[in-house]
């Protein structure tokens, strides 16, 4: 493909990422990850809870900064914060203050564009993520999946070149999830954005990734898997699960992904036990 | 119980609790009658000293005094509060310098600043100002205080993924999140302008309800003492209802929580 002649939209060389915690004692929380994302592709990364996959994205955002090893946004090294990236946040992050159509339009407003401008364009993507008759709902008064969708439009209308991701359908339950994944992968097919998703889902990971990496568990993370998923485009998330290539594919994943997840499990119910 | 049968209950209580303050004001038990008139008054001169204030229309004048004080007092102070409360959480150092001060004051109870407050601003109504303030003033700012230090990461983080500037953080997380505390805590602090006025008019002054009941009492009064005293609490409540009517309209934004919505 043209796409790898071009610098990677993100590209991750052994970055080490690690956390003063309780006086002098340093916990790594990720160590020596390298991972590169190429422009229109959707990169999934899973791995056991606590294993630092969000703080891979935030890393790739420029909320952090790694102890060591580089960050690269489209060939050229970050400094500050990730201006190219929109972020999807785990926990709900819209303004609570605003209605659903001024929290979509927040992204113009504060670069200057006329009101009415914004607002148009705002219900326009309220409308593309089927809430155009909720426009002035405050987020207490939308679901959990309607906040998700104001979410998804509020990054959106700034057209960012690449979208990072944290388990934004995590609190959802399992129907609104893959309804929320068609939704995704629909904008997505609009203009393949470069897209870097965090989830502990591997079946969603599958679904709706071109490429899906897998972290070991915490402390000291590190990626141990890289797979390509040979699925077709267009795909529908709920058709895609019954393919022979997806269930092949899963257990292939899952046999290495399994001994992490226990790791992880142990791990958490050791320190439960020492703390 | 539905609203009317409620409605009954309670009225029922009121009806009760005077019947019972007029029986025992004027007739004889056991030859002896248990409520002595001079001390306890009676339902019937109490109302009819009302009538007689609200009639003749002298009570207006302290009335609108008294929201006056109570009404500035509260302006200044929330403002007053929101500043200060906002500024000392955006400058940490700030705040940690004036904090011992800070707690000083607030530890000292505001009765014993009335008569230095009547020193240097005589007999009006900025001596009660002055005082309700002090009131509002510190329960408006440990809100705002606060609820700007506790802005949610989250939502920080997505104003700055969004592009946001240190000032427009200000002006759209910030500043919005401040007033939610300080709108929350309306109820207490018009409460405590009100309380602010009145106590400041009660140890001296020439006009208002806490100078009518201060009145009443020197020259031992009791009934419109009581009066002053029905005529203050229906004064809190209607201001409590335009509180709320304001709140209602401010905070739409907010999820109603479970115990107010009973």
């Amino acid at each position: 493909m043209a796409d790898t002649a071009q610098p990677a939209a993100v590209a991750l060389d052994d970055a080490t990422v690690a956390f003063r915690v309780a006086g002098d004692r340093v916990y790594t929380a990720v160590e020596r990850a390298s991972l590169s994302v190429a422009h229109g592709e959707f990169v999934a990364i899973v791995g056991p809870t606590g294993c630092g996959k969000s703080t891979l994205l935030n890393v790739a955002a420029g909320l952090l900064k790694p102890a060591a090893g580089s960050v690269k946004i489209f060939g050229q090294p970050l400094t500050g914060l990730n201006r190219d990236a929109g972020y999807l946040f785990q926990a709900d992050a819209l303004f609570p203050w605003k209605t659903a159509i001024d929290n979509v339009a927040i992204g113009l407003d504060i670069k200057g564009a006329p009101r009415e401008q914004a607002l148009l364009r705002a219900q326009g993507w309220l409308t593309s993520v089927g809430l155009g008759a909720f426009a002035n709902r405050y987020p207490h008064m939308l679901s959990g999946g309607q906040r998700k969708r104001v979410g998804l439009a509020q990054v959106l209308i700034r057209d960012p070149k690449i979208l990072l991701m944290d388990e934004p359908f995590g609190p959802l339950d399992a129907q609104t999830r893959q309804i929320m994944g068609n939704l995704l992968l629909e904008l997505w097919n609009a203009d393949r954005k470069a897209v870097l998703f965090v989830t502990h889902d591997l079946e969603e990971a599958i679904a709706l990734a071109d490429r899906v990496v897998i972290m070991s568990a915490g402390p000291s993370a590190r990626i141990i898997g890289d797979w390509r998923v040979p699925l077709p485009r267009p795909r529908d998330i709920s058709e895609v699960r019954m393919e022979k290539q997806f269930h092949e594919l899963h257990r292939e994943i899952w046999s290495v992904l399994k001994d992490e997840v226990m790791k992880g499990y142990a791990q958490s119910t050791l320190s439960a036990e020492v703390g | 119980m539905s609203r009317l049968t409620l409605l009954f209950w309670q009225l029922m209580v009121a009806v009760v609790a005077l019947s019972l303050w007029q029986f025992l004001a004027t007739v004889p038990v056991f030859g002896r009658i248990l409520l002595p008139p001079f001390f306890f008054s009676n339902p019937v001169d109490v109302a009819s000293q009302i009538v007689k204030w609200f009639s003749s229309g002298v009570i207006w004048k302290h009335l609108m005094i008294t929201l006056w004080e109570s009404v500035l007092a509260f302006v200044i102070g929330s403002v007053g509060g929101v500043l200060v409360g906002f500024w000392f959480a955006r400058q940490p150092r700030v705040a940690a310098v004036f904090d011992p001060y800070v707690k000083m004051v607030n530890a000292l109870p505001r009765v014993v600043l009335a008569p230095i407050f009547t020193l240097w601003l005589g007999l009006g109504i900025w001596s009660k100002v002055a005082l309700g303030v002090t009131l509002v003033f510190f329960i408006v700012f440990f809100n705002v205080y606060q609820g700007v230090k506790e802005v949610s990461q989250t939502v920080l983080d997505n104003g700055r993924m969004l592009g946001m500037s240190e000032r427009q953080l200000t002006r759209h997380v910030y500043w919005p999140s401040a007033l939610s505390w300080m709108f929350s805590s309306l109820h207490t602090s018009v409460g405590f302008a009100v309380v602010g006025a009145v106590v400041g008019e009660y140890l001296g002054s020439a006009a208002g309800l806490g100078y009518l009941i201060q009145q009443a009492e020197g020259v031992f009064d009791v009934a419109a003492v009581f009066a002053g005293m029905f005529v203050l609490s229906a004064f809190v409540i209607l201001i409590d209802v335009a509180v709320t009517l304001v709140e209602r309209r401010l905070l739409v934004w907010r999820p109603v929580a479970a115990a107010e919505r009973v």
